[in-house]
């Protein structure tokens, strides 16, 4: 049974949305120069595929099913994500507590019943410890596992390849041999093997990953024995939900109130450079602090509104980014009116207006499509800084639900887990390096993004 | 990094700190070196320093050294023992008929209408230096009234350059208790001892409408409350409505120390409030310390009082004691420390590292960041890991005086009242709680499974078979065995729910859990909560929010589950068992049984409980309580916090006493061993610096070329 | 000139009344004045009686936005949110709930921020500009494009880990400086090292990038080539012209952010334990002292509509083709 959430619909709607889009540009020469540009990019592309790969995770965790009544113990009628699913042996393999990557053995000592009855102080094995495997042999079993994710993934990406090869075949009418070949040698303009380089990689890192985890915990485990990776792996999501939507729920509003503002002027515009002003010289977080404390309150006043864990964490996720959406639309808006001043003193539409073309029509033809492209600079722009910024709220305490899965609750978390002795490292490192991984390839695709639509920083670069 | 910013950055660190031959990272200033001054920390900036309105842990630290109360707790006995602190001895109740006539010690309760406490002060203690006691040579007040010039300047009373002091009266003690029935000063014990003072109440509304104006002072002198008398320079006759047994121990709490006309004179003068300088940040006292330096942003600094009268090092102790050099002091004339800085640390890993470092003398009792550093013997005693054993470090464990509990709301359909179906389900949540994994997890081992609401170390406490709640551990092999999960789910199928559903919808029982938790930790706390519950099949909504919320909840009883805690306010058994008294329940009654338990027997038992002496009539009362609340299972008894506090080895006298606040006056420090130490744990480590530098020039080696042909390309 | 700036600090009123008012409204509904008498009233044994009149005593027993008992103005004025108000205005911050002096706490707990900020920007601003240049002077060379990586992968790590690791390899593997903590004066240098080497190394990766774009730029205008025509090498070119021409944006940019030095930043400050204005509001979010948070909120505010204020009047004096009007 599927149960849709909030920002799972509108996950998909950015979705679709972005595959209109390129639809849309694909016909029209005007928008489909500077994509060429950037898909021309070696670093873009690259940041693409890894991108891509952050989007199937997110993208998976936000198809959301009600285990059946079939599924019978505590997870019954529990809502989980087709991610989840797949990734069903992390999510069940609990320990007690701490565990290191790969161990066999918990990270404490215990006091355990020895085999003579006499309590025992030692590190007990870990339940999911794979079983026959002892120290001396965990190393080979490990390269063994790897081997085996390795083949997997190269397997997966020779069919990557062939599809590939035979859609771009199928479109350039030439051979499948000829176009395969040329894939992997370059000399396209599109700098093919970059991509199916990176595809490379992407790919044998999930298939080993896919060999270890339902063996080893490969990030360790936290404080509750909860997998680490499993963690990390869901709070893609949230990442991808606070980059995305933030955006995406305010844009309506900072599209029209930016055009409206350059386009009539007058009072509309003193009216709405009034509440942006106001709006962005509130300090942000401590905007964000009132209105998420507001949402606590709502929420615990009406509690049969949020019949699941699940639906309230999602709930607040949601407002979390309309609040944020709040604090960083009026750029956008600002922007934007700016460029409408510009273009409502061009002569085509002060011929318009002669014309007695209405106002609306106007604004749809001649100026909503000439701004278009700040909106998606905005858009690319924002989007590491947002991901960056949930880390930060978190550990003030003002940013997801604490039940939810995210990379801020991760560091919350584990800041003082740095301090014990020894220290527990595991969660803190998994948690940059997930987070270093989408930011990154976000921030590399954003620059050549905006240099390609950007025509003030094209004629700078060399 | 540019090449010319890591050489600057180094000739700095070497100017900063290379003048002396102390650490690089030591916090302090060289000239502290070598004293004897105490270093701790404190977390959080302290609300109130004015002994009427401060109660809590992280004030008293502070106000503790400063106000001395009329008695105090013994330093090293146990149980926890009431002496004198500035009195002569531990005053006797007096009890009274109606008529004021003195009735003999073992007369009924019902008889007694009043109590004395007679309070006979020792002479020739002094004040503290302050302003507020300046006088010129005419015998005037010199800072009354102050001048508006010289209060312009003003940031602290310590700017004003002459001081003075007086002799200690019991009338400073009749004002503070006048204090604390004023109105505008919110005392958090007012409606307490209104019901127990006698004119206290009375007292409290004749002076509702005398509220001075800002820049006034109310002479709290000229007005009498009946049952505060004072006889004499030295004696206070204190009257009590009835009998209140445990109004000794309040008078060991800051609320109950002695108040100096002056100075409530001097703080109230115009133009003071408004630069902070009040009652409330700058306390005036007669005890061991004086605050000297009082910037609750950075840091608070104790120095020793030079009037302080002459007190002496307890010479008796508990066995044991001697051994652990506790008694080494006994007889010397206290305090022993000179100073005392208090850092503000804010977070916890500078806090943990810091110590680590020698840069505190104690870890935080209670804090969270060292649990790794400790491992558990094979009986299951706490030790210390080598490393920090090698640094001399000692670790001594005490059982709080607190507890930290999941309660039912007994108001509630589902899980409250007292028919069969719902204690069957209280008592198969109470096994399925499995605390011990609790304490292990989350406390990481400091904590002591409760058998019921009393602590150890309280009287009526039971320790081995005698104490455990019957309905949820079992006695086998000399130690308590929680009962298994499948007797939980058996009594779950006798209160008809069987496998945790609920057979009127088919579903599984679904129950809500309010608690305030977020933080680090909040997520995994709930985690585990909800996993236990799965053991049973029940499904647990956890509602988190935020403090005031919960307690909203709770004031109107719409919580199913939650978890809270108490923390006593002095060593009887009657502070933990009214927590589960009918007539102070929170929703009907606004007092602090959360739980709404309710049971006409157990109240009865109380009242008469309550003002007994500890002895085996006592004790008996309790044991029927107990056995009460443990059928009813109003709460799953969680557990008893163990506090665990580090001290290095030049620390002396760090007994804990969880009762006693003010315990300053008993350290000792060896400064030599401390400075050695701290000079040989912190060598400062110069040379990843110089490799990242190498590193860096190394990179931009081959950029010199590229930069010659550059400029050689322009440049044709 | 002075017109303008009259019209534009007159503008800046309905700007903080509708401030105030959104602060307002959002704190109210979360904190109710019986939630605040609660807080600040500690959690023991606390009667009824105790949180009226605590309530009475602070002015939070008037209603909150209209009087329905008042007459004619009173009805508006006679409420918390006028009587609260009306004094920021005269920056006149009043008491916090716990009944200390906010003005006078603010003016004690600003310099600490600046103390960390103004190096940090200071020292930030000379190593990106240098960094920046020395990247626009190797373009299209290999030092160019890692640098550039260099600079993107630095901005892609979130700040808490900075802070972090810098407190972790500094402070307790170096055995440099005190990992945390302040003092005043001169001795405040030992501990002012860390937070600013963080701050600053946080900084290098957008402030390298953004003075990277700014020099670009400008290295692509036509007076760039006519200056090495002349003959003129090219770190001659770089240093005397390309950089002297961008530091219009440069100081512009700078000017915005200046008087928001001021309010400090919130997690570096609370981290190493310095006492300054950030670490002030988060203490009083974490609390919930409404009276500072507001007061904050006003402070920022002002200092925004500053800052702007400020950038125009910048513009004017470096370039002398803007006029204000």
């Amino acid at each position: 049974m599927m149960v849709v959430l909030w920002t799972d619909a509108l996950l998909w709607l950015v979705f679709a949305l972005g595959l209109g889009y390129g639809l849309y540009a694909a016909r029209r020469p005007h928008l489909r120069a500077p994509w060429r540009r950037v898909v021309r990019s070696r670093t873009a592309l690259a940041a693409a595929v890894v991108l891509a790969a952050y989007a199937v995770v997110g993208l998976l965790d936000s198809i959301h099913l009600r285990a059946g009544p079939r599924d019978q113990g505590p997870y019954a009628g529990e809502v989980v994500s087709l991610l989840d699913r797949l990734l069903t042996p992390l999510r069940v393999h609990q320990e007690k507590t701490y565990a290191a990557p790969f161990a066999l053995h918990l990270y404490a000592r215990e006091t355990v019943q020895g085999p003579d009855g006499r309590p025992l102080r030692t590190w007990p094995r870990l339940r999911w410890a794979p079983e026959g495997v002892d120290e001396a042999h965990k190393a080979g079993h490990i390269l063994r596992l790897a081997l085996k994710g390795v083949l997997w993934g190269l397997m997966a990406w020779l069919a990557f390849w062939g599809l590939l090869a035979a859609a771009l075949a199928r479109v350039r009418r030439a051979t499948f041999g000829g176009t395969a070949r040329r894939l992997v040698r370059g000399g396209d303009p599109v700098p093919w093997p970059t991509l199916l380089g990176t595809a490379a990689l992407v790919l044998v890192v999930a298939g080993v990953l896919a060999a270890w985890a339902p063996h080893y915990h490969v990030l360790g485990t936290d404080k509750v024995g909860e997998d680490v990776l499993y963690q990390a792996l869901k709070s893609v999501r949230t990442g991808i939900v606070i980059g995305t939507l933030t955006t995406l729920v305010m844009l309506p509003a900072a599209i029209l109130l930016g055009i409206a503002a350059g386009y009539f002027r007058g009072w509309v515009d003193d009216v709405i450079q009034y509440v942006y002003t106001t709006l962005s010289s509130i300090p942000g977080v401590l905007l964000i602090a009132a209105a998420v404390l507001m949402l606590q309150i709502y929420m615990s006043n009406h509690p049969g509104e949020f019949d699941s864990l699940v639906r309230r964490a999602d709930l607040r996720l949601l407002f979390l980014c309309l609040i944020l959406g709040i604090t960083s639309w009026t750029t956008l808006c600002r922007l934007l009116r700016g460029e409408t001043l510009k273009l409502r003193d061009q002569d085509y539409v002060q011929a318009a207006h002669a014309f007695g073309v209405a106002h609306f029509t106007i604004i749809a033809r001649h100026i909503l499509p000439n701004v278009l492209h700040i909106v998606l600079i905005t858009l690319v722009l924002d989007f590491s800084g947002l991901v960056l910024a949930e880390a930060v709220l978190s550990y003030v305490n003002i940013g997801v639900d604490p039940t939810m899965n995210s990379w801020g609750n991760m560091i919350n978390g584990a800041r003082l887990e740095l301090a014990r002795e020894p220290m527990v490292w595991w969660s803190l490192a998994a948690a940059f390096l997930f987070m270093f991984g989408l930011v990154l390839a976000a921030n590399l695709l954003s620059d050549v993004v905006q240099a390609a639509f950007d025509p003030r920083t094209r004629g700078a670069r060399r | 990094m540019r090449p010319w910013v890591a050489p600057i950055l180094l000739l700095c660190l070497w100017g900063l700190a290379g003048c002396d031959d102390g650490p690089w990272n030591d916090p302090y200033p060289a000239s502290e070196a070598g004293r004897a001054i105490y270093y701790s920390a404190f977390t959080e900036r302290p609300k109130h320093l004015d002994p009427a309105r401060s109660y809590s842990a992280n004030e008293y630290q502070f106000i503790a050294q400063i106000y001395e109360p009329p008695l105090q707790y013994h330093f090293l006995l146990r149980p926890y023992r009431l002496v004198p602190r500035t009195l002569e001895r531990v005053p006797a109740p007096r009890y009274l008929n109606a008529a004021g006539e003195p009735l003999p010690p073992d007369a009924p309760e019902a008889e007694v209408a009043f109590t004395d406490y007679l309070l006979q002060l020792r002479p020739g203690i002094h004040y503290q230096p302050h302003p507020a006691f300046a006088r010129d040579a005419q015998g005037g007040y010199l800072y009354y009234p102050l001048a508006p010039g010289i209060r312009d300047g003003l940031h602290s009373p310590a700017d004003l350059p002459v001081t003075g002091t007086r002799e200690l009266t019991a009338a400073d003690y009749a004002y503070e208790i006048k204090r604390l029935a004023v109105p505008w000063l919110h005392s958090p014990i007012a409606g307490l001892m209104g019901e127990h003072i006698q004119g206290f109440a009375d007292f409290s509304e004749r002076v509702r409408g005398l509220r001075p104006r800002p820049g006034e002072w109310l002479d709290l002198r000229e007005i009498p409350m009946r049952g505060v008398r004072v006889e004499g320079r030295y004696r206070l006759r204190i009257r009590i409505r009835g009998k209140y047994r445990q109004f000794l121990y309040w008078l060991a709490m800051p609320f109950f120390a002695p108040m100096p006309w002056e100075a409530d004179r001097f703080y109230a003068q115009p133009g003071l409030k408004e630069r902070n300088i009040s009652l409330d940040w700058f306390p005036v006292g007669t005890g061991p310390y004086r605050l000297t330096e009082n910037n609750p942003n950075l840091r608070m600094v104790l120095e020793r009082n030079p009037h302080f009268h002459r007190e002496t090092y307890p010479a008796e102790g508990m066995p044991g004691d001697r051994a652990a050099g506790l008694l080494a002091d006994a007889g010397r004339p206290l305090p022993f420390v000179d100073k005392a800085v208090y850092s503000l640390e804010k977070e916890n890993i500078p806090y943990w590292n810091k110590f680590l470092q020698g840069y505190y003398d104690a870890s935080g009792i209670g804090s969270d960041s060292f649990d790794q550093a400790i491992r558990f013997g094979a009986g299951g005693e706490a030790r210390l890991t080598p490393a920090l054993k090698a640094k001399g470090i000692r670790l001594t464990t005490a059982v709080t005086t607190s507890i930290y509990y999941f309660g039912f709301n007994m108001k509630d359909p589902v899980v409250g009242g007292y028919g069969r179906r719902a204690r069957l389900l209280r008592r198969a949540v109470a096994i399925a709680l499995d605390y011990e994994e609790y304490i292990s997890i989350f406390a990481n081992g400091r904590g002591r499974v409760a058998q019921g609401p009393i602590p150890p170390g309280i009287f009526g406490y039971r320790e081995g078979e005698a104490g455990i709640d019957p309905y949820v551990y079992t006695w086998a092999g000399g130690r308590a065995q929680r009962r298994s999960i499948a007797e939980a789910r058996a009594l779950l199928a006798r209160a008809g729910y069987p496998g945790g559903r609920d057979p009127a919808t088919g579903r599984p029982l679904v129950l809500y859990y309010d608690t305030p938790a977020s933080g680090p930790d909040g997520k995994a706390r709930l985690a585990w909560m909800r996993k236990q519950f799965a053991r049973l099949g029940i499904q647990l909504v956890v509602r988190a929010s935020d403090y005031n919320r919960f307690q909203e909840k709770m004031r109107k009883g719409t919580a199913q589950t939650f978890s809270w805690g108490w923390n006593a306010d002095y060593p009887d058994p009657e502070n933990f068992l009214f927590l589960l008294y009918g007539p102070n329940g929170k929703v009907d009654h606004g007092g602090e049984n959360a739980a709404n338990y309710a049971r006409p027997e157990f109240d009865r038992l109380f009242e008469r409980m309550r003002n007994l002496d500890d002895g085996p009539e006592r004790q008996a009362l309790i044991d029927r309580m107990l056995e009460i609340a443990r059928r009813d299972a109003p709460w799953a008894w969680g557990y008893y916090p163990v506090a665990y506090s580090l001290s290095h080895a030049w620390l002396g006298n760090a007994k804990p006493n969880l009762m006693a606040n003010d315990t300053l006056k008993y350290r000792r420090i060896d400064p030599r061993l401390r400075a050695a130490s701290r000079r040989a744990w912190n060598p400062p480590l110069l040379w990843p610096l110089g490799l990242a530098l190498a590193a860096l020039v190394a990179a931009l080696l081959p950029a010199l070329r590229l930069y010659r042909r550059r400029e050689r390309e322009t440049a044709r | 000139m002075s017109a303008y700036l009259l019209r534009r600090v007159l503008y800046a009123i309905p700007i903080l009344i509708g401030v105030n008012l959104l602060t307002f409204v959002l704190f109210f509904v979360v904190n109710s004045p019986d939630d605040m008498a609660r807080m600040h009233l500690g959690v023991k044994r606390v009667t009824p009686a105790a949180i009226e009149e605590w309530k009475r005593e602070r002015g939070y027993d008037r209603p909150l936005l209209y009087n329905e008992r008042g007459e004619g103005l009173a009805r508006f004025t006679d409420t918390i949110f006028f009587q609260k108000s009306l004094a920021l205005f005269r920056f006149d911050f009043g008491t916090s709930d716990s009944g200390r002096d906010i003005g006078y706490d603010i003016s004690q707990r600003m310099w600490p921020s600046l103390a960390i900020a103004v190096p940090t920007l200071l020292v930030g601003l000379a190593l990106n500009v240098t960094l920046a240049l020395t990247l626009v002077f190797f373009r299209a060379t290999y030092v160019d494009f890692w640098g550039l990586v260099g600079l993107v992968a630095l901005m892609s790590i979130s700040g808490l880990f900075y802070i972090i690791g810098g407190q972790y390899l500094v402070g307790k593997l170096l055995h440099l400086v005190p990992i945390s903590g302040y003092d005043t004066g001169l001795a405040a240098a030992k501990f002012l090292i860390l937070p600013v080497v963080v701050g600053v190394v946080s900084g290098i990766g957008s402030g390298g990038r953004w003075y990277r774009t700014l020099f670009l730029e400008e290295v692509g205008k036509d007076y760039v080539r006519t200056a090495r025509a002349k003959g003129l090498g090219e770190a001659r070119v770089m240093f005397g012209h390309v950089f002297r021409n961008a530091l219009i944006p440069i100081l512009t940019g700078v000017v915005v952010i200046l008087p928001l030095l001021f309010m400090g930043s919130l997690i570096v400050e609370s981290f190493f334990g310095i006492p300054g204005l950030g670490s002030y509001t988060i203490d009083a979010i974490q609390r919930q002292d409404f009276a500072i948070v507001r007061a904050m909120v006003f402070l920022g505010s002002v200092l925004y509509i500053l800052g702007l204020i400020l950038t125009d009047i910048s513009y004017t004096l470096v370039d002398p083709r803007v006029r204000l009007e």
